[in-house]
This record gives C-alpha cells, structure tokens and sequence, in this order.
C-alpha cells in the first residue's frame, strides 16, 4: 500500500496525511490520529445492496423495506466504528529479535499491549503487504505479533514501516495504521556453501593463552588435516578401513585456530571472504574448538562458546560498515 | 501463529461458516418456500442440505458444469410453472433458487460475505408478500442471523464460539436503531412506483368485485381478512346504520350482476351538514373503490364521485390508504335522475324467472303506490319462512324464481338479487349495491373492524320526487344481521372463520387488542408515505421547508445519531484501570483474605497459593488451579477473552 514514491511532493502528502516519521523509540499508541480507514470493496457492495433495497422499497411502496434497508445501512456505518475501535489505542512496542544469517527470514516481533476495555479481534499485521500474521487481543492483554522479513544482506536489517490492519466485525471497512518501532536485526553474512575446509590449527598451548577445558570429552571424528597431532589420529579408525581420522575433543584448550582473512586464496572478494569466515566460525563452534577471527582492522582473540560465536559472527556481519558499529 | 494472505477473500470457508449461511438462508426464505409449489421448495431443501452434508464432510462443492446445469433446470421448471421468468411470484421463485446454488456453490470467504448480502436483498422480497408486525420481526430476526453469519466469518483467531459474534450484532443493530429512526423519518420519499410493476404484484388481495353472481359473496364471507378500518370523531352509530358502500351493480344477465360499464361523474355530492365525520383507513385491495358510509358528502384527494354514489379513487388501491370522510346517514339523493338512468335500473333479461314476472304483475296491479308495494314485498320475506343462511341450496337457470317460489334458502346475495328483479318487473327503478355492513367495535382503541365477512349486499329503488332510497330485504328475513353481525343471524352450524363469531370471550379479546396494535402499525409504520412525511415535518415546524433545510437537518440529526453510536462505542477505550485478570486475581486474594488467609503485602502469587493450598488442603487443588491460570493469563501470551472471561468464572466458582 505504502511504496515508497517518486514523486517527492506527493510523498510529502502521503508522509503529513499518514504521519509517516520513520522509526520510533519505544512504545508507539496508536492513537486516533494515526488510524485510518476506508470502505472496502465489500463495503462498497454493501451499499450497493442497501440502495438496490431501497430502489425497491420505493417502487413497490415497501415501508418495511425502508426501515430494513435504513437499519442495515445505519448498522453498516456504525460497523465503521466498531472496526476503528479495533484498533485505536493499541501500544505497540517492538520485542527482541534473533540475529539472522543472509538470506534467511528475520522474525521481528511486535507486542501489542490493549489495555482499554474492549476485545480486539483479528487484527494483521504485516510487514510486506503479502502476508500477515493475526492476532487477537483480549482488554487487558499482550500478545506478540511475527513480522517475518527476509535478510538480504548482512550488517544492520530494519523492518521498515508496519501495517497493523483489521476488517473486524463485518469487513466492509479497513482500519489500518502504520507503525515503525525503532528496532533492527543483525545480518550475519550467509555461510559458504560449499566452504573451504578449516585452516590448519596450531598445535601446542595457545598463545592466546586462553583458559581451555583439557583434554576432555570427546566429541567426534573429522578426516585428518595436515598438522594434526599424531596423538590424537583416530589408530582403531584407520586399522579398520585405512582412513586417517583425527579425534575431536569438545573444549580443547590446546588446539588453536585461527580464521584468518589472509589465508582465504586471494582470488576471494570480500564479501566472499566473510562467507567463508563465517562458515568457519559456524564449523569451529560446532566442533567445540577454541578459535580467533582476524579481520583487518579486527582480532577477536581465542576462545569458544556461543558469546564467542556470536561476537565472532557480529563482527563479521558489521565488518566494513561505518554505520552502527556499536 | 503461521503467516496468512494479507487478504483473506480467498480463504474457503469452513463447516460452522457454511452451516451458518445455509441456516441464514434457509429461515430468510422459509416464508416464500411455503408459498412456492412443491417440488421447487423441495428442491431448494435439497440443495441447502446438500451443502451442509458436502461441509459436514469436508467434500468439495460441485463443479461449473453441473451447478450451470441446475440453475438452467430450475429456471426451465419455473418458466414452466409460472409460464414467465418475469413477475413478482416467478421473479422471486428465481430468485430463491439462484440464491440456493449460490449457498451450494459457496466456497471462499468472499462467496460467503456475497451471500449474506443477497440474504439480505431476499428478505426485503418478502415484504412484497406480507409486511405484519410478525412478518417484520421475524425478519428482523433473520437480519439479525445473517449479520451474525458475517461477523462470525471475520474472527481469524481462537473461535469464540457464536456466543460472541451474537452479542456484537445485537450491539451493533442497538446502536443502529437511532440512525435508522432520523432515515425513517427524514430520508426523502419518493411516492413510487419508479417503473411498472409486474402484472402480478398485487395478486391475492381479496375484496368486492365489480360483479356478483351466486357464491361470490360467499367466499367473502368466509374471510375474516380485514378490509378497512374507521375511526369515528364522535360516537360509533349505531350498526345497523353502518352500511359501507361498494360497487352499485345495474346490469342482470339471468345470473350475474355487473357494475355499469359506463362512469357516471357526479362531481356534486349531497350538500347539507354531515352528521358523521370518521376517517377510513382501506387495506389495498387493487379495486378503485373507496369505501364511505351511506352517504358520503365528500371526495378524498385523487378520487371522483360518480353520480350512482360510488367513491372511485383514480387508481387501484393497491398501498394502503387513509382519508378522511363524512357522511349524510340519511340522506336520499338522484331524485333528478334522468330518464335514460331510470331505464337502465328497469332492465331485465329476457326469458327468465317467469314466475318471479308475473307475481310483480299481480303486486303492481294490488298496489298502484311504490312505497305500500316495497312494503308487501319486504313483509312476504319476513312472514314467508325465508330463511337467513350461507349454504343455499344450488339453483337453476331461473335462479329468482326457485329462490323466491321453492328453496327460499340465501343470504343477501340471494335477497337482494331476487328483490331488485321484482322491483324492476313491477317498474320501479332498482339496483343493488355491494359493500360491507356493521363492523367490529374495538374497545382497545375505539375504532371500528370491518372484516371481508361483513360483505353486504343491498338495494336501492328510485322513488319519484325522493330520489334513490336503501332497502334492504336481508334486514327483513334476518334483523339480527343488520343489527348484531353475521355471527348471530347464521345458524350456529354454518361455518365462518373462528374469531367472526363472538366465542371464546378471551381469545376474542386478544384478537382485538393485537388488531389495535395492527391498526397503529399500519397508521404509523407501514402508512408513512410522502404525504404523511409531509405532515409529520409540518409538525416539527418545516411546514414547507426548501430541499436544502432538509437536507440540513437530515444530516445534522443523522450526524447526531452516529455520534451517539460513536460515544458508546469508544466507552470502551477507556483506559482501563484494573486489569481484568487482576482485578478477578485480587477478587480470588480478598475470598481468602476472608478465610483468614491474606496475602502478604510482598508475596508472590505462587509462594501464596503454596501456603494456601497447606492451609487449605481441601480446596488445595483449586487454589493451584486458579494460581498457574493467572501466571499463565497475566504473564504469558495465551490470553484470549474467553481465556480471561473462564478465569473470571473460575474465581466467581471458588466459594469463600
């Protein structure tokens, strides 16, 4: 409903008529002001009906048909109350959201707080005009509402402004409202498919020194990398089919690895390099292994577990960007 | 909840919608399928229960084809039955059928939001039928379906069950009835009809006739529809006095009398004080007549007088109509009629009731004055063993004659039929003139109730230096009929209609209230036409208001209305001060506190159910119950209103 326009003056109208004002800080009220509505095409039929009744209460003279024509009319408009009252006086305030890979959908989510007396009923709330979830919200109430949006790219992804619409009781009007909260999700880059395998890892204790949890649990088996400790080729693995697999222990403190920018092949682009650096970190993470990401410019040092991960990916996804660094 | 079509027209609608809109049709046209022939109404009902097996089943609806197939039937069948698709009867048979296809056809939300819609164009067909009090309420009541029907396709969510939908419509057509009053009252209108009607629109309406041949009278009779009502400005006369008169028929064909086919216009009614002012309120009756006490002294706008003092209105009355009237009860006139009019009244067959010819021969050579003939004539009747009765026996081809000589069995047809040839064979000019007779004082509300039953037929002759005189020979066979009704001058074995005869005091009664409410229905609903809009804004003080100061005021007084509506409405968006839950939570804390068992100013609601349920054991389970509903309704996102409102009943369970 709301593309954005070309023309700048028409904008201009659209943005003073449907108090457009870009993202928002907290909780936004959807007060009178910022609700809108229109008959629907249903509506319009409706009183297409109405007219068509009352042309024939005229004709043949039908004082009952006046009244029934009159009564469905008058009750028509009052349904334009009822569904502006749907949704007048709803807060809106954004929830959290999960950060994303590319590609991937980011649920954004709403919570939408009633707390006036009245029910409301089937109220979408849509975030691309294509599809909506509903939701009804009882007085007094919270309910969270998903907005689905597809990351494109990685770095800093807003919703954008929302549509909250309802055609309750009836559906021969629309109210709607827009609603933009001051909320973004962050857009890891997409992970290589296929990626490279992991660099090499640097034997020995780290020299990031980091406070590892021995050499505990095993965790799996992965083909032998050049630069695998002998200790810890799986012998049983290769006496049975001739294959070298290296053992994998969750926590290992001594395994260091690096996920380097530099030692992508230089044939890579960046946003390349990202995807295969994330791809690794996702790996290295998933085997448990402590690691470091180098960047340019950035070095997050050895370590492991899902802050780690997350740190690891955020850089990642921000890496480049002047915008939003924080 | 999973993502769904921003618009949701496309949906298919599911069992209890489809239920719903086959039951909202089926009551919005149960009153026309008892008027259609049969194996239309059967087939409708096999459509409707068809769709709500193939919804109760979860089965597709049919195809194109097959649906393209029955409409054709159908509409072949009626063209067949109706020998037209056009018309009021075959239009709405049509109508009904294709409406019940549709309900088959019904597949998504937007078929579904189109049928209650045409629903609602199907119950304004009905009034074309009928437009009682009981036929309005009834489809109030269907109305009233049908937007539930609609709001409950709206609900997205949680069903609420029809509970809901049910209470918002009530609200909402509450909240409607102010608007609907100021259009009612303030919507200009049009005097229609905007095209031509069908030729059968204003079939069934029963009345008096321009002719009168033997049983005419008596299906009438048997009918206890009304056919006007009047209300008098000072007292009722007397019943006896009460003769309504109808169409004057002169022709006689040896069978049947019929009204001249020539109009007379008398544009001079009888002059002089009238005795009586009342104001007749006429059902429609698609006859020009309009009906006067004998004799009128004046015309109601858009009718003539003719100069046999019939009141003619320039159309058929086909609305009901309301004038004002006065009357002259004993007023005689015509004694200037001319010779040509007094030949005419002199016309007999030939070749018929010889008999009845030759006994007027002996009369008039008995009597030489006209007066001391009618009076013999009338005193044959009273001392003959005539006999006062609705079931004559048949009569042959000289009908006077086997009436007067051998059966002298009949009731006023046979009377005044036999007594005008008489008059005529004896040479004085006579007719006979249809109307009703007597009527029905209603206590209730002061008028007066005349029934179809109360058909009358009497005579007039012309006596010279007079003018046209009443006689009538049933009052001589059966007094009681002029001053008492037909109930009481019947035989008790003769059948009339329940409430014509006086029995069943109460149920009598009631009738007549209910007729009282009827007759201000029809005064102030269904009677509210252009001329009455007229007078009720002269009322109101816009006696000859411009367009615009009405356009002014409909739409100030309409605004005025929706703001009403409007305030209620947003009653609700008060900010409420006591959550719902809460409230009902705190209501639950204060029916312990009461048991002794408050809660502590810090204490959490779970730490104080557990304490609760120790102190308590007995209702410990309860106490738990109440508690993880209101966690779960107050922190978490299952809230729903029937969620919260089983809460709140849960509370109001727990007994203190």
């Amino acid at each position: 409903m709301a593309q954005p326009l070309k023309n700048s003056a028409l904008n201009g109208a659209f943005k003073w008529l449907f108090q457009w004002r870009g993202p928002e800080r907290g909780t936004i009220v959807l007060v009178q002001r910022r609700v809108f509505i229109l008959p629907t095409r249903q509506g319009l039929l409706y009183a297409g009906v109405i007219l068509l009744m009352l042309t024939g209460s005229v004709n043949y003279d039908l004082s009952l048909g006046f009244i029934l024509a009159f009564l469905l009319g008058a009750a028509g408009i009052q349904t334009m109350l009822h569904t502006f009252r749907n949704l007048a006086h709803l807060r809106i305030s954004a929830g959290r959201v999960q950060p994303v890979f590319a590609g991937e959908t980011a649920q954004f989510q709403l919570q939408i707080h009633n707390n006036t007396r009245a029910d409301r009923f089937s109220i979408g709330v849509t975030g691309n005009q294509i599809t909506a979830d509903y939701i009804d919200v009882p007085a007094d109430n919270t309910v969270m509402a998903q907005v689905p949006v597809t990351a494109g790219q990685r770095g800093w992804l807003r919703p954008g402004r929302m549509t909250l619409f309802t055609r309750f009781p009836v559906g021969l009007f629309r109210a709607w409202s827009y609603a933009e909260p001051d909320v973004r999700c962050l857009v890891y880059p997409a992970p290589a498919t296929p990626g490279l395998p992991l660099p090499a890892v640097v034997a020995g204790d780290g020299e990031g020194g980091m406070a590892g949890q021995g050499h505990d649990e095993f965790s799996g088996l992965r083909p032998y990398r050049p630069g695998d400790s002998p200790r810890h080729i799986a012998w049983k693995a290769v006496a049975r089919d001739d294959t070298l697999l290296t053992k994998q222990f969750a926590g290992r403190a001594d395994a260091e690895l690096w996920l380097a920018w530099d030692v992508l092949p230089p044939t890579l682009n960046t946003e390349q390099r990202l995807s295969h650096l994330t791809r690794w970190v996702i790996e290295a993470d998933a085997l448990g292994m402590a690691y470091g990401l180098r960047l340019p410019g950035t070095t997050l040092s050895l370590s492991s577990g899902p802050t780690h991960r997350n740190d690891c990916l955020h850089a990642l996804a921000l890496h480049g960007t002047t915008a939003d660094l924080a | 909840m999973a993502q769904r079509p921003i618009s949701l027209n496309s949906r298919p609608i599911i069992a209890r919608e489809a239920y719903g809109l086959a039951v909202g049709f089926l009551l919005a046209s149960a009153a026309h399928l008892l008027r259609l022939p049969l194996w239309l109404g059967a087939l409708i009902g096999v459509i409707v229960f068809w769709r709500i097996y193939l919804a109760h089943r979860k089965l597709p609806t049919p195809g194109k084809w097959l649906l393209g197939l029955l409409a054709f039937a159908a509409a072949a069948g009626i063209m067949i039955e109706y020998r037209t698709l056009l018309g009021r009867d075959a239009g709405v048979a049509l109508l009904v059928v294709m409406l019940a296809l549709k309900v088959l056809e019904t597949r998504t939300l937007r078929d579904g939001i189109l049928l209650g819609f045409l629903g609602f164009f199907l119950l304004v067909t009905n009034f074309l039928f009928s437009q009682t009090i009981t036929t309005a309420l009834y489809m109030l009541g269907c109305a009233w379906l049908l937007i539930v029907v609609l709001i409950g396709m709206q609900f997205t969510g949680t069903w609420p069950g029809w509970r809901q939908p049910a209470r918002r419509t009530t609200v909402l057509l509450l909240q409607a009835l102010p608007l609907m009053l100021v259009l009612f009252l303030l919507f200009p209108r049009i005097q229609g009809p905007l095209w031509g009607l069908p030729h059968d629109s204003h079939a069934g309406l029963s009345g008096l006739s321009d002719n009168m041949s033997p049983g005419s009278l008596n299906s009438l009779i048997l009918s206890d529809a009304v056919a006007f009502r009047a209300e008098f400005r000072d007292r009722i006369p007397e019943a006896r006095a009460l003769y309504w008169r109808g169409p004057v028929l002169w022709d006689y064909d040896g069978r049947t009398w019929t009204a001249a086919r020539f109009v007379f216009n008398a544009n001079e009614l009888p002059a002089g004080e009238p005795s009586i002012e009342y104001t007749v309120t006429l059902e429609p009756h698609n006859k020009r007549w309009l009906f006067a006490l004998e004799m009128p002294m004046q015309r109601p706008p858009r009718s003539v007088a003719t100069r046999d003092m019939q009141l003619l209105s320039t159309t058929p009355v086909r609305s009901r109509m309301r004038y004002n009237m006065s009357s002259q009860l004993e007023a005689a006139y015509g004694a200037d009629d001319s010779e040509t009019v007094l030949q005419r009244a002199l016309q007999l067959p030939d070749g018929f009731n010889p008999r009845t010819l030759q006994h007027a021969r002996e009369l008039r050579r008995k009597f030489n004055d006209d007066r001391q003939l009618v009076a013999a004539v009338l005193n044959d009747f009273r001392n003959q063993n005539f006999v006062y009765t609705l079931s004559p026996p048949l009569l042959g081809e000289h009908a006077v004659d086997e009436f007067l000589f051998d059966t002298r069995r009949g009731f006023c047809e046979h009377y005044a039929s036999a007594f005008t040839v008489l008059m005529r064979a004896a040479g004085i000019p006579a007719r006979v003139v249809t109307g009703y007779q007597g009527g029905q004082v209603n206590p209730v509300s002061d008028y007066i109730l005349i029934r179809q039953a109360d058909a009358h037929a009497w005579n007039e002759i012309w006596i010279s230096g007079t003018g046209w005189i009443r006689v009538d020979p049933t009052a001589a066979v059966s007094p009681a009929r002029v001053e008492r009704g037909i109930a009481s001058a019947l035989p008790r074995s003769d059948a009339l209609p329940m409430f014509v005869r006086g029995d069943f005091a109460f149920l009598q009664r009631m009738r007549l209230t209910w007729d009282s409410v009827t007759y201000t229905w029809n005064q102030w609903v269904l009677g509210y036409n252009p001329e009455r809009q007229r007078q009720f804004l002269a009322n109101i003080g816009f006696s000859d208001a411009t367009w615009q100061k009405l356009a002014v005021l409909l739409f100030v007084l309409a605004g005025l209305a929706v703001l009403a509506g409007a305030l209620l409405a947003f009653r609700d968006l008060r900010r409420s001060r006591n959550d719902a839950v809460r409230a009902a939570y705190e209501r639950f804390c204060r029916k312990l506190a009461r048991r002794g068992l408050p809660r502590h100013p810090a204490e959490g609601p779970v730490v104080y159910a557990r304490r609760a349920a120790q102190w308590r054991p007995d209702t410990a389970q309860e106490i738990t119950t109440i508690t993880e509903n209101y966690v779960a309704l107050r922190y978490g996102n299952s809230a729903t209103p029937q969620a919260v409102r089983q809460f709140q009943r849960s509370v109001s369970r727990f007994a203190s």
